[in-house]
């Protein structure tokens, strides 16, 4: 019986073993190549292309109305934002004026969206470090939510209700009063969340000090989000170029400077509360009037091209698009936060343990679908 | 504590069962043989049935803790559930990697399973009922427990897989040093009984358990043998051989079926006789709770038979190691180590000469 | 100063785990928080949103008769071939040809349930349906016509 073939050992006596494409905690199809010295990590290469549909030369065959539902598919937990950034780059061509009731609906309903992203993004976070309970506390918040989401856009994951020129339909009756009651219930629970992981000696121990990554080197691996902004990279689109109408309302970028898994855990913890503030401001003062700007059935854009960034629950989304003047677009590309965060992921794991690279990947919060494509 | 209330007790069951077999058969091979057979079919029966018992409670304790039901279809509450699960296994395909070294691959399981049932001879259930009252009682249990590494070894190396030999080698770190913790706590109580013996240890305690009699260092050897323990038998926080996000499942991952399940029962099994072996040294096994001259409470007290005191005692230790895998995260292999030799054992060896004192000049009550 | 240190480490370290312990013993005591949903049980009370997607179809009133004039705009809307429109021509009583839909095919298993085809037809011929349970054994049956047999179109729609 051999224990190990030669492949398995690099010509410098390296262990190398395969994480994924199926791992518990690739959180979907990505697959790590590690070179091991016992259990530290000496290398690590990320292999993708699992799960590629394509998105992108697809489009190009859809309309400027169809196009959008797509890219619900690529960071599945910020749907909502995803198809706003497509929805945007598309009304900028049109040069069309969106209703003000729109635009403060849309920035609700992103927020929504971003808490919901956070609070799985904080239970898988526990159960990747091996603690199963918070994921069900986080999912308990994430469901009301998405109960809100089901009424108002009638779906919970894809919802598809950002249209060029606007939203789909108005909000539904409940969505008000259920939406006060979601924020009170996060603002109790955040609470709980803190008692369970946040100072937990274990869960301190686990995330302090692992994973650093410079600001510089942030920068230079083009990072975003609130990994970015966890090594202390102003970095928020909402801010810096707002969009959609959030240059109306108060709220503070969060930063952390020690850019480690802890820096960028507390940074998603902090940024929860902000988006609560932001519907705060917001869900009592919906302006009346329009839902949708009035469009022509068959959209078409000027030729040229157009680029429209987000903040997404993970970062800078770019949606950059090529217009021939046709019906559909000519080329479209994303620019995807996952993408440039994973390649951080080798730098950050260096000399890192087994248990620290599950650390790293998941308060990294990679959504595999949106790295592909 | 001299006298059993009640007319029916385990021992006067296991004595008149003695006579009538002795009657039947006669003194000799023929009787000695029929009464270990009979010993040992009860024994495994009791354990399997038990273990079943513990899965259940564990999945419906971390389901209760998660916000949600947890089993509740098969049978009143889901009490069948268990069963269910078996037949399941029973019926899988136990899977034997090609690569892998097949005896050994076959083996592992089984001495798993064996050392589990080996350590729970020197348990006491109840008064005078004991499957073996060896006088070194709590030395056989620590030397044979720690022979339960080399079947998370042997499964880890034979399964050619390269997380289940990382998962092995981990937990045969893990295990060897947490035997010196959980060993310092036993021999402090053992120091302050002057005996290894469980029924003595059991029997210095009728006037007060030693969780309450022996001041602070008793408690904090107590709180570091459930450590301890918690990661000797291989439960979260400390489950990092079989580190479900990082290794998959660590040295089972290539098990499946019936062998899958002998881990399983062989987890479950370590888990009750930690929790035991804490009931009989720290709160005095089948003892009975007495408070000093409360004598109706006392007199109450004693009404209820020692195996009901034995088993709510293990069942409480249970349950909190069953609150601590479904609260904490898991700690990373050098922090594991870390907790060992920088915190729990210089403790517990500052507390074993606490311990000695309080022995010597006899402060505990 | 380092013993000062150790045992601050120890207490604050016994004290956090405490804190955590003492949040899923409140759970675990508090059996009324529990959220599960027992879903095959729940049937007869389970009622989806008003606007949830389940699946595409024509409504029809009491006289067999639904509102679509086939214009193809849902199956032009649709980003995946999902709407398939066969459309015949009919000689009305005086005369005139008009076209009808023949057969109003609707692939359930290439929806997306985007909803795009619902706020593309003119005339609300189709809605969303709050069904759910969509798994067959057949790929076939995932195939659906829409309109009834000998279903005609509603009077005043065009």
């Amino acid at each position: 019986m051999k224990l190990l073939g030669d492949d398995e050992i690099s010509e410098d006596g390296e262990f190398i073993i395969n994480m994924g494409p199926q791992h518990p905690s690739t959180h979907g199809v990505l697959h790590l190549k590690i070179w091991l010295n016992g259990e530290t990590i000496i290398k690590v290469q990320p292999n993708l292309g699992y799960i590629h549909r394509s998105i992108e030369k697809m489009s190009e065959s859809l309309s400027y109305r169809n196009f959008i539902f797509a890219t619900s598919r690529m960071d599945y937990l910020s749907a909502h934002i995803n198809n706003l950034a497509c929805a945007l780059t598309v009304e900028q061509g049109l040069e069309v004026e969106i209703p003000e009731r729109a635009q403060v609906i849309r920035i609700i309903l992103s927020e929504l969206t971003r808490l919901a992203s956070h609070q799985l993004w904080w239970g898988s976070t526990g159960l990747d470090l091996g603690a199963v309970s918070p994921f069900f506390y986080g999912m308990r918040e994430r469901e009301s939510i998405l109960e809100i989401m089901e009424e108002t856009c009638g779906a919970r994951l894809t919802m598809n209700f950002m249209v060029p020129g606007g939203i789909m339909a108005d909000i539904h009756p409940d969505f008000q009063r259920k939406t006060k009651a979601i924020l009170s219930q996060i603002k109790t629970n955040i609470k709980e969340y803190d008692d369970l992981l946040t100072g937990n000696v274990i869960f301190e121990e686990r995330t302090k000090g692992v994973g650093i990554i410079s600001k510089e080197d942030a920068i230079s691996f083009g990072m975003s989000g609130p990994c970015a902004r966890a090594s202390g990279v102003s970095c928020d689109i909402r801010k810096w170029f707002p969009y959609s109408g959030y240059e109306k309302v108060q709220f503070e970028e969060i930063l952390e400077t020690s850019g480690d898994c802890y820096g960028r855990y507390m940074v998603r913890m902090r940024e929860m509360l902000q988006s609560v503030s932001i519907i705060e401001q917001l869900i009592d003062n919906i302006p009346e009037g329009e839902i949708q700007a009035k469009t022509k059935n068959v959209i078409k854009l000027p030729k040229g091209e157009f680029y429209q960034k987000v903040e997404t629950a993970r970062g800078e989304l770019g949606v950059y698009l090529v217009s021939d003047g046709a019906a559909s677009p000519y080329r479209i590309k994303y620019r995807s936060p996952n993408f440039s965060n994973l390649f951080a992921l080798p730098q950050m794991s260096k000399g890192a343990k087994i248990g620290d690279l599950v650390a790293i990947m998941s308060t990294l919060d990679l959504i595999i679908p949106d790295i592909d494509r | 504590m001299n006298h059993t209330i009640l007319a029916i007790s385990l021992s006067s069951i296991a004595n008149s069962m003695h006579q009538s077999l002795q009657a039947l058969l006669g003194d000799g091979f023929a009787l000695t043989a029929t009464e270990m057979l009979i010993q040992g079919l009860s024994l495994i029966v009791f354990l399997v049935i038990l273990c079943f018992y513990l899965g259940w409670m564990e999945r419906r304790v971390a389901a209760f803790m998660q916000i949600r039901l947890g089993p509740n279809r098969v049978g009143p509450q889901g009490t069948l559930q268990i069963i269910a699960d078996t037949i399941k296994l029973l019926l899988k395909e136990g899977l034997t990697p090609n690569s892998s070294d097949k005896f050994l691959f076959n083996l592992a399981p089984m001495i798993m399973v064996i050392t589990s049932f080996l350590v729970v001879a020197p348990l006491a259930f109840s008064k005078d009922f004991q499957l073996w009252d060896i006088n070194i009682g709590i030395l056989y249990v620590s030397a044979v427990s720690s022979i339960s590494v080399i079947g998370i070894l042997m499964a880890g190396w034979s399964s050619n897989n390269k997380y289940s030999l990382l998962g092995a080698m981990r937990s045969g770190a893990q295990l060897v040093s947490y035997e010196l913790s959980i060993g310092l706590s036993l021999i402090s109580i053992v120091i302050l009984t002057g005996s290894l013996q469980m029924s003595d240890i059991i029997n210095s305690q009728s006037n007060g358990w030693w969780l309450f009699k022996g001041h602070i260092p008793v408690i904090i050897s107590f709180v570091i043998f459930i450590i301890a323990s918690t990661a000797e038998i291989n439960r979260a926080p400390f489950d990092l051989a079989e580190a479900e996000q990082e290794l998959t499942a660590g040295f089972h991952t290539e098990y499946s079926g019936m062998k899958f399940a002998m881990f399983l029962l062989s987890e479950y099994i370590n888990l009750f006789i930690a929790s035991a072996i804490a009931a009989t040294i720290f709160l005095g096994g089948w003892m009975p709770l007495h408070l000093g001259n409360f004598e109706a409470f006392n007199h109450v007290m004693d009404f209820i038979p020692g195996f009901v005191w034995f088993m709510g005692k293990t069942m409480f230790i249970i349950f909190i190691i069953m609150w601590f895998r479904w609260t904490f995260p898991r700690l990373r292999v050098d922090q594991l180590l870390n907790l060992e030799w920088k915190y729990l054992l210089p403790i517990s060896m500052i507390n074993t000469i606490f311990i000695t004192i309080i022995a010597i000049y006899g402060w505990h009550f | 100063m380092f013993i000062k240190e150790y045992f601050s480490t120890i207490y604050r370290s016994i004290k956090s785990l405490l804190t955590g312990m003492k949040l899923t013993g409140y759970y675990f005591t508090h059996l009324n928080k529990i959220k599960t949903e027992e879903y095959p049980d729940n049937r007869a009370t389970l009622k989806m949103a008003d606007r949830f997607r389940g699946e595409v179809v024509m409504p029809h009133n009491e006289n067999n008769e639904h509102r679509c004039t086939g214009c193809q705009a849902c199956e032009i809307a649709c980003p995946n071939g999902t709407i398939k429109i066969i459309t015949k021509q009919e000689i009305l009583a005086d005369g005139k040809k008009k076209k009808r839909i023949d057969s109003f095919i609707y692939h359930h298993d290439l929806c997306t349930l985007c909803n795009l085809c619902i706020v593309a037809c003119p005339s609300d011929a189709i809605v969303m349906a709050q069904t759910f349970e969509h798994a067959v054994y057949d790929k076939k049956l995932l195939k659906k016509i829409l309109n009834n047999p000998d279903s005609k179109i509603m009077e005043g729609v065009e």
